[in-house]
């Protein structure tokens, strides 16, 4: 092989109910292939139901030096959070 | 498995003084925070070029290791032991590819380290060129040197790089059947004849020290060790690990009958654990240096598997090729 092929990026749903979840990733020719790799390298213990796979080039990211100012904006905004209120021990059920 | 840092003197990056003091400080402090580092996060060029070296090396002994144990596939005493051991060999394989990915992370490529390998560039572990003689080898390998690699990367779960931690994650969750099968095999063969037993007790005698050898030299002549520590990627000493094993493994050694080829070995109620013989390290660097009994045949059998595969390769490649022909037509 004079060239890496693609490299893919791997998500599993391990069971009904819940999200598919970013586990590796692999190198394949194509999707087909892709598919089979992951679930041979990733799936050996029925650690899933489901396989997406993703082209790693295909995934937009953001750039971790500018997280501060990507996330400030929620940081101030603590009256999001139910625990920001003041409601007397006495009334129930809220 | 296997992670010992097996280049004594590595070839120094840019001095982390030439680098912004400002992102090295960042940078150190998180580290300093148990906080995770992340493939695009800001790096020393050092941080990473030990990263590279010691992931590859890691992966390089995973897939390296599948050989001595693919010599016994076909030997196998019984189809149990057989589709066990397929089992196993298949996730060593697997554990290289998570490991070959988490360090492709770092800027290399695959195919550089795969060439790095068949070129007799790059290190693996030195337990892999020591030869399986018999069945009770298998047993051996599974008991003794995956319960050593457990032992070295149960820390490694915690290491400072996100990518190496993850993978060492999963590896560490199916680490633990090899070692069970390799010690069912023991208690099968030292339970059995007294030829069985004897070979049983042949096997931990020629496995006992290359084990201990896998935890790597010796605190003071660990010479990357400190900066190791200091960004989080070794969690704990050589020689530390090396007494764990020792401890753990004498009294499962007991329980099959059998005795480690040590004469040293003793209870040493004032430091809670066993006191035990020097190890051979001009040996250890022998094999380091490629003189291990079956370094040139591990990576004439590598090589040949890897050119005896490229036509599965080419026709993956051929096959996509086609498809994409088709649909652009």
């Amino acid at each position: 092989m004079s060239h890496d092929w693609p490299l893919w990026e791997v998500f599993i749903r391990s069971k009904g109910g819940l999200s598919h979840k970013h586990v590796g990733s692999i190198h394949a020719p194509d999707a087909e292939l892709a598919l089979r790799h992951a679930r041979d390298t990733y799936t050996r213990r029925l650690e899933g139901v489901s396989i997406w796979i993703a082209r790693s080039s295909d995934i937009v990211a953001s750039d971790p030096a500018q997280a501060g100012e990507l996330f400030e904006p929620a940081e101030s905004k603590v009256y999001r959070h139910p625990t920001f209120y003041d409601i007397p021990d006495i009334v129930k059920h809220i | 498995m296997y992670t010992t840092e097996l280049d004594k003197t590595p070839k120094s990056a840019v001095p982390i003084s030439r680098e912004d003091p400002e992102l090295v400080a960042a940078f150190e402090a998180r580290v300093a925070a148990d906080e995770f580092i992340e493939p695009k996060d800001w790096m020393p060029e050092a941080y990473r070029r030990t990263l590279v070296r010691q992931i590859s090396q890691h992966a390089h002994s995973e897939i390296v290791g599948m050989l001595p144990e693919g010599n016994w596939l076909t030997r196998a005493p019984s189809l149990r032991r057989k589709a066990i051991l397929l089992a196993k060999i298949q996730d060593e394989g697997g554990h290289g590819l998570y490991l070959y990915c988490a360090a492709e992370t770092l800027g290399t490529s695959r195919q550089e380290m795969i060439e790095a390998l068949h070129s007799g560039r790059a290190k693996y572990s030195t337990i892999f060129n020591y030869p399986t003689l018999t069945w009770a080898d298998i047993g051996a390998i599974g008991w003794l040197v995956d319960g050593a690699a457990i032992m070295n990367q149960v820390p490694l779960q915690r290491t400072s790089y996100g990518p190496y931690a993850r993978a060492m994650v999963r590896v560490c969750k199916e680490e633990s059947f090899h070692q069970r099968q390799g010690y069912e095999i023991m208690m099968a063969m030292a339970g059995g004849t007294p030829e069985q037993k004897a070979m049983a007790q042949d096997a931990l005698n020629r496995w006992w020290w290359p084990s201990l050898m896998m935890f790597g030299p010796p605190d003071e002549s660990s010479p990357n060790s400190a900066q190791s520590f200091r960004w989080r990627i070794k969690r704990d000493s050589n020689d530390d690990l090396r007494q764990k094993f020792v401890d753990i493994t004498v009294p499962q050694a007991d329980y099959l009958g059998l005795t480690v080829p040590d004469p040293a070995v003793k209870w040493n109620e004032e430091k809670g654990g066993y006191d035990f013989g020097e190890v051979d390290w001009e040996e250890f660097y022998a094999v380091v240096r490629g003189e291990g009994p079956l370094a040139k045949e591990r990576m004439k059998a590598r090589r040949e598997a890897w050119d005896n595969g490229a036509w599965v390769r080419e026709a993956a490649d051929a096959h996509e090729a086609k498809r994409r022909a088709r649909l652009a037509a």
